[in-house]
This record gives C-alpha cells, structure tokens and sequence, in this order.
C-alpha cells in the first residue's frame, strides 16, 4: 500500500442536507447489509441450515423406529411439524447474536451517528432475519420430501402452515432482540440462549408425543406454544398427529388458534420491551 | 448560535459512575477551521467526540454543532456531520465500495448518486485496487483511508475524527495531514483529536490541551510555547575558550542568568523583549569580539509545554502509565 498517494479531495461543503427518505427505505438499506453478511459467514449460518436438517435425519433415522405415534401414521412425517417448530424458535438466536455482534463491533455506534430513521436499525435486523428464517424452512421441506414427508392437506392449508410458521418466527425476533439487548456479548447470547431456548424446544411435542410424558412436564409441555405450533403444523400439512381426546386442555384442542394467541402475546409484549431494553443498551 | 462557530461547547461535564470523564469544559471551532483536542490517554477526548456527535449525552453543559443543539436536535447535527470514530467502524464484511454507498444512502443520498459518490472517493483515497475487496483484508492503513473518505461520503460541514493518525506509519500520517489541510482550504470545519503535538501543531489552528477531563491550556501553538517558559536567545560561539565571555555578556543584555551548554558551545537566556533581545545581544558579542556561528530565537517544543502543563511526559502510555481510555 505504500506506492499509494491520496489526491486532493472534492469536499465541498453541501449547504443543504439530504432529504430524509424514511423508515422503509433506512431499514431496507439495513436489512440488506444483514443479508450481505449472511452470504458472506456461511459458517454463522449452521443454525439456519445443517442444524435443521440434521435434526430431521438424526430423528428420523436414529429415535425414528422407536417413537411410535399414537394414532398411527409415519414417525418421520410426524417428526417435520416439530422440527419446523422447533427452528422457528431458534430465530430468536440468530437476531440476538447479530444485534450484539453489531454493539461489539461498534457499528450500532456508527449507524447512530448517522441521519437515519428512529427504528431501523432494528427494522433492518428484524427483515433480516425474518427473511433468514425461510431459508432452514425451506431446506427441511427439501429434506422432509427427500426422506419421504408429504403434504396431504390443501394447498391453502399448506400455506395457512407456512404463514403461521412464519408468524412465529416474527414474534421470536422480538424476543430476539430483547436477548440481544439485555446480554450484551456474543458470548453471553450463545451461552443463554442455549439454556433458555434449547429446553423449551424439548418440554414440547416437538420430537415425541406430549401424552407419554410424566406428570407435571406433560402439563407444561401441553401449554408449551412450542407443541401447539408443532401440532398446528402437522394438522395444516395433513401429517399424522396425535389425536385428541375431551380431556386434553384448551391448547391441544385448538392447537391453531393457541398459537396465534402466543404469536400476537409475545409481539405485543416484547416488541415494546425489547425496543426499550435495545435504547437503555446503547452506551449513552 | 453565531454561525461563526461549527462547535460550541460550553460546561460539558461528564461521568461514568464516579469517574469523572469530562470536568467541565469550553471550547468551540470556528467556521471553517481546525481545532485540535490534545490529550493523553484517558483525558476525555473521546468523551468530548461522542457528546458532540450526538452517541452520547452530557450529564451537564450544552453544545452546538452547525448550528444545531446536539441535545435537543440530535437528527439535525447528523445529517451535516461526518465521524471518524478512535476504532475504524468500516464494516469489515463488506467490500470498500459497498461500505461507502451504504454509507450514502443511510445519509440519505438515492442509490445512483451514493455509488457515483462512492467511485469518486475510492479513487481520491487510492483505494480503486482494493474498492471491491472485503474491508477484512485491508491494511490498517487503507482501513483508516476508508474510514476517512466515509466521512466525507455526504460532503459534511463538520468533521470530527477521533485520533485519525493512530496506527499509521509516518508516510500514511504525511498523507492523510495533507488531505485534511486540503479539506480545511474547501471549508469544512473540523474538531480533531489527538495525542501527537506535532499533529496538532501542524494541523490548527487552536489547540485544547486537555488532561483529567480538564483544559490545561488553550491558543495556538505559539501561544501555548510563549505561555509557558517564553521565547530564549541561543548563541552558538565558534571558539569553546570564550564560552564564559558569551555567558557573561549574554547575562548583561538580558539581565537574566545565562546558562551554558559546552557540549554544544551554546550559551542559553531568557530573551524577554524577543527579537530586540537578539539585535542587543549581536550587538554586545560584536563588540566583545565573540565570534559567533549560529543567533537564534527559540521557542520550546511543544513537547515541553505539555509537559510542564500536565507534568508528565506526552506519551505517559509509554512511561508506564496505565492507559485509562477505552
Ligand atoms: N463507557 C465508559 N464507562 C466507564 N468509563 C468510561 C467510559 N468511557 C470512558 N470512560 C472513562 O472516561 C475517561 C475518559 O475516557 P476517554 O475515552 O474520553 O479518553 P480519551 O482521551 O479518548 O483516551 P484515549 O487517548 O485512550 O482514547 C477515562 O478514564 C475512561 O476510563
Ligand atoms: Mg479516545
């Protein structure tokens, strides 16, 4: 780099500033750079793919001979409603660890430096991810067709399952981002996340059927949104499901409309929470 | 506020819990002009930059940049400022042209003007060879460049740059004080901070020494020379034996005490009437039959003046100080 001379700059002085051009635009611009970022860290994004599907193959082959649905029907096609569920959830990981790899990096610093809408730093993080989130939801159902799932509903059904799936992974990067402003490292977002995400995923019909579970686990597991979302996906795929009793509780009954519920709850209440928690993290 | 000023800053006191980061403190940069912030490690440099550039608040004191209240006007001061932060915050994942027109657009420029603009830069910054390579790979030098032409990007009327020259090598420094130099003759208005004198000497036209959060000192470099210690007449004699002859004469012209250097053959005294001071002493050793190589009026180095302001070193990092900045 030595052979380099730096010539004389044009800097005029602008009279007037630029314009604003808005929320969706700042945002975009953002959400565009995450993306940028994911092509260019294929290693950051195992969770979003290798991770998903080797859950189905693990599943599928290894526990599949031993887990038998009640009710009948392929373990395997009952498998991929969980595993749907289950990465939806972790959606929340993926914003949580680039909002404080962001903070750690110090370019948060430099985006609030500049002219930009109020929110679209987060804006940005949050399309991003969103839009992240339906990579690992299409690679499973590759990797479900692959090993033998199959969609037996409608196809409005099929996309009412898929809208809902993607509802939920909206919902989580609030949570998301609640994470990612509380826990300030990469580090710290790993390590926690892992204890508080990881074991949600498995209180719930994710993997095997709530019904065989013991005592008060089953209880929690029946309310965890985690099965109902499960349960939605498979009676909106037309998979096999465990078939459902009058004594089973409210959420197992209406699996869709609980989940909605959950995907509305955790909106309204962390979006608030977390945009609060993201400008008290901002080193004043 | 007077357009007179770019900066404005009056009574900015900072903490951080019971450390006291900035005690209080005034200062402005006119219009059109450089103003250097000097300071050793920890002084509050960065506290200053960060307050007036908007990331970070005063717990006392208001200020002013481009006409702007930086508390009750934040937008405002960002869209006619450009940061160069103390740790380049160019994204490393992204290549030096993407970096710049992101940076065109988050300041609001559309997408065609955001990348003619980011063309022009990489090409002033001597940056076209690397423009589409990952920041990642950059040398630290041409990381700094880009940090500085993102600065630019949307032609600001205020440029803060947090120590722009740390980390560079002496050649890189030469250029980038050129660039600056060339900015100032166009109009910008810049707060630089620093912990290099001869950086700031070169490149202010006032100079803040600050310390603890403090200003020490203030004025031009001239100013702060003749502050402390003042002006001197040093004379160099040819013949080492007549060394006393010049002290005494010397002392006699000045009415100070003259001190000798025999290692050098210079014979050193308060010059308390400047330049006057000099045509009396050439007069006296004239007359005394002294011959004389070398007559000069010196002011210390600024090195010296920080050094009786702060008392310590300039670079106390180096002197075992722990560094106290972030
Ligand atoms: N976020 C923070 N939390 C706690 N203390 C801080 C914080 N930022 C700065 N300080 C303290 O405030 C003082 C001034 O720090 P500042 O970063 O402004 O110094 P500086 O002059 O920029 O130093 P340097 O030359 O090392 O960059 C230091 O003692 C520092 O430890
Ligand atoms: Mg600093």
């Amino acid at each position: 780099m030595t052979d380099t001379t730096i010539s004389r700059p044009t800097a005029t002085v602008r009279t007037e500033p630029y314009r604003s051009r808005g929320l969706l635009h700042d945002t975009w611009v953002i959400a565009r750079r995450g993306l940028t970022h994911l092509v260019r860290q294929p290693e950051q994004l195992t969770d979003a793919t290798i991770q998903p599907v080797m859950f189905v193959l693990l599943f599928a082959y290894v526990f599949g001979g031993a887990i038998a649905v009640p009710g009948g029907g392929e373990y395997r096609e009952f498998l991929m409603g969980g595993i749907f569920a289950q990465t939806v959830v972790f959606t929340a990981f993926g914003v949580a660890l680039s909002l404080a790899t962001d903070r750690k990096n110090q370019a948060i610093d430099r985006f609030r430096s500049l002219p930009i809408a109020r929110g679209a730093v987060l804006g940005g993080h949050a399309l991003t991810n969103l839009l992240k989130s339906m990579l690992p939801i299409v690679l499973m159902s590759l990797c479900g067709l692959a090993i033998g799932w199959r969609v037996h509903s409608s196809i409005a059904d099929a996309i009412l399952g898929y809208a809902l799936l993607l509802g939920f992974s909206f919902a989580m990067i609030w949570v998301g981002i609640l994470l990612g402003s509380v826990i300030a490292t990469p580090e710290g977002v790993t390590g926690t996340g892992f204890v508080v995400l990881f074991p949600l995923t498995f209180m719930a019909s994710t993997f095997v059927p709530t019904r065989t579970m013991p005592g008060l686990l089953r209880v929690v597991a029946e309310w965890n949104p985690v099965t109902t979302l499960s349960d939605a996906a498979r009676i909106l795929f037309g998979n096999p499901n465990t078939p459902v009793v009058p004594e089973d509780p409210w959420s197992i009954q209406h699996p869709i409309a609980y989940s909605v519920i959950w995907i509305v709850a955790i909106i309204v209440i962390s979006a608030p929470l977390a945009v609060r928690a993201y400008e008290k993290s901002l080193a004043k | 506020m007077p357009d007179e000023y770019a900066v404005y800053a009056r009574g900015l006191v900072r903490r951080y819990g019971a450390k006291t980061a900035l005690a209080g403190v005034d200062f402005e940069v006119k219009t059109g002009s450089v103003t250097a912030i000097l300071g050793p490690n920890g002084a509050g440099k960065t506290t200053a930059v960060r307050i007036l550039t908007t990331l970070s608040e005063a717990d006392e004191g208001e200020a002013t940049v481009a006409g702007f209240n930086v508390r009750t006007h934040p937008h405002e001061v960002r869209r006619r400022i450009g940061l160069a932060a103390q740790d380049a915050t160019v994204d490393p994942l992204l290549t030096g042209r993407e970096n710049l027109v992101m940076l065109g657009e988050l300041y609001q420029m559309g997408r065609g003007e955001a990348k003619s603009r980011a063309a022009e830069l990489l090409t002033e910054f001597s940056l076209d060879d690397a423009a589409d390579r990952k920041v990642a790979g950059y040398s630290g030098g041409m990381r700094r460049r880009l940090d500085l032409a993102a600065t630019l990007v949307a032609h600001p009327s205020v440029l803060f740059l947090d120590e722009p020259t740390t980390g560079l090598d002496p050649r890189a420094r030469n250029e980038l004080w050129g660039v600056l130099a060339t900015l100032v003759e166009r109009g910008t208005s810049v707060l630089l901070t620093t912990q290099y004198l001869e950086e700031a000497e070169r490149l202010a036209d006032e100079i803040i020494v600050i310390d603890h959060g403090r200003i020490i000192a203030r004025g031009d470099a001239r100013q702060l020379k003749r502050e402390i210690g003042g002006d001197h007449v040093h004379v160099v004699v040819v013949d080492p034996a007549r060394l006393n002859d010049a002290a005494v004469t010397l002392s006699e012209v000045t009415g100070a005490h003259a001190v000798i250097e025999a290692a050098t053959r210079a014979v050193i005294a308060p010059a308390a009437d400047g330049v006057q001071t000099i045509v009396r002493a050439a007069q006296a050793l004239g007359a005394a039959g002294i011959a004389v190589e070398d007559l000069s009026l010196r002011q210390p180095t600024l090195d010296e003046v920080f050094l009786e302001l702060t008392g310590q070193p300039a670079n106390a990092d180096d002197a075992g100080v722990p560094a106290g900045g972030r």
